[in-house]
């Protein structure tokens, strides 16, 4: 069976739904283990416990970002191969990376009271990271308005290209500016920066959430192949009682 | 006459008529800096310290609230159909388009910039510099918003949608804009940096917008 062959919205229907309790239970164990590790790894010397809100913060941040670069591929799946499924999974995949973003900002709120003293500051990389959020809303806001699911489709393909300028633009905003924000210590040239003991429990936890992702994900895209299937059936019903 | 040259000529012309739409752009500019004493009270030290800021609000708003013009009108009539159909380059169209919305709302915005400069108690250093920051930042404004009004051109009210859609893409030009109108004021940033920068965020949106909107319109009618 070749990829071609999961375009059709019903064999990726029930390849999906072999696929979901593995996905569920797997996402579970992750959490698990990962929570375990961010329970027994050491507190910070200048922190405290709060640096564990870390684990949570950073995962979030992370797929809050791989959330719109799943869109954008999928906007290039619509835009440039017309694939069938590509709309279901960029519809799918916007609230549920705007959830994650705004976890992310909450958390970091959080974070930053008792570390910074205050629950907000307009430095670059907060405010690319909110201006990301509202990027969300207008393209939720943007797959609600336009009637035409297939209109609506491409107009938020478009939208999801032009707003994937900001990804690099968050990625960045700590090297180009000066930021109250961490520096990059994960992901950099030259290695980590940060010490195993709290590397491993990130990595568990990312790892987690990334299931948590693709678990909400697919399921997503198979409600939004059900609503899709239940919108025809009713404008069906409507042309038949029109016709009658 | 070139195509490109009569499109220019024909939005410019319609801009200039009554309800066209050219000058209520200034005169919501007009209003939003008058309400702004209303808000923060008549103390003129802190006018002219948030006067470029709110100058720059001012512009950004009246430029979202014209950006409806840009197409739908053009969508309505159906004269949009023809420029898809026809020989021009859609790109260059578009592109010339929102240069004669620039020409007539962007443009008078800057115009208008000493007379309210006096209005929020600025020096006048302080408003030729948020002058020229609007004149190199409104091309910006406007382009990018061509974005916009071609992705809710089909929608009936898409107005609100379109200023939803724009707000975030237009927030850098805004940094910028403020910040270069500070340093002129504040002088510890030389001017010279937020202004290069908001002059090259013009001309990538003067390349980025037409193509983006292109791409949006031929989806929508296809």
């Amino acid at each position: 069976m070749s990829l071609i062959d999961l375009a059709t919205p019903s064999r990726f229907a029930a390849l999906s739904a072999r696929l979901m309790p593995a996905l569920v239970a797997l996402t579970a164990v992750a959490f698990l283990v990962g929570g375990m590790q961010a329970y027994l790894a050491p507190d910070d010397y200048q922190q405290g416990a709060t640096v564990k809100i870390m684990f949570i913060h950073v995962p979030t941040a992370w797929l809050g970002i791989f959330a719109w670069m799943v869109m954008s591929a999928a906007a290039l799946g619509t835009l440039v191969w017309r694939h069938p499924l590509a709309d279901v999974a960029a519809k799918a995949a916007a609230p549920i990376g705007a959830a994650f973003t705004l976890i992310c900002l909450l958390t970091g709120s959080l974070w930053g009271r008792p570390m910074w003293g205050t629950y907000w500051v307009w430095d670059a990389r907060l405010t690319s990271v909110l201006v990301l959020f509202l990027l969300y809303l207008g393209v939720i806001a943007l797959w609600h308005t336009i009637d035409d699911p297939t209109l609506a489709a491409r107009t938020a393909a478009v939208f999801t290209l032009v707003g994937a300028i900001n990804i690099p633009i968050i990625k960045f905003s700590v090297e180009w500016w000066n930021t109250l924000h961490q520096g990059a210590s994960v992901f950099r040239l030259g290695g980590s920066a940060i010490h195993p003991s709290i590397l491993l429990p990130l990595m568990s936890m990312l790892a987690a959430f990334t299931l948590l992702f693709l678990t909400l994900h697919l399921a997503a895209m198979r409600n939004e192949i059900l609503r899709r299937r239940l919108r025809t059936m009713l404008l069906m019903k409507a042309d038949a009682a029109a016709r009658a | 006459m070139s195509p490109l040259s009569a499109l220019l000529l024909r939005d410019v012309r319609l801009a200039v008529r009554l309800g066209g739409g050219a000058f209520i752009g200034v005169l919501f500019f007009l209003i939003v800096v008058t309400l702004v004493p209303f808000a923060v009270g008549p103390d003129l030290a802190l006018l002219a310290r948030i006067g470029p800021a709110m100058l720059w609000l001012g512009a950004l708003l009246a430029t979202l609230l014209g950006l409806d013009r840009l197409l739908a009108s053009d969508h309505e009539d159906g004269s949009l159909d023809l420029l898809l159909m026809g020989r021009m380059p859609l790109e260059l169209a578009l592109a010339m388009k929102a240069f004669a919305h620039w020409l007539t709302t962007g443009v008078p915005l800057v115009l208008a910039t000493p007379v309210l400069g006096i209005l929020l108690n600025l020096d006048p250093s302080s408003t030729g510099a948020v002058a020229i920051t609007l004149l190199a930042g409104t091309p910006a404004l406007t382009f990018i918003g061509l974005i916009g009004a071609a992705l809710t051109v089909a929608l009936r009210r898409g107005g609100l949608l379109l200023a939803v859609l724009i707000l975030p893409l237009n927030i850098p030009v805004l940094i910028f804009g403020v910040a270069a109108s500070s340093a002129a004021t504040a002088g510890t940033v030389p001017f010279r940096g937020p202004l290069l920068i908001l002059c090259a965020l013009s001309l990538m949106s003067l390349v980025l917008g037409p193509v983006a909107a292109a791409i949006a319109l031929r989806q929508g009618l296809d």
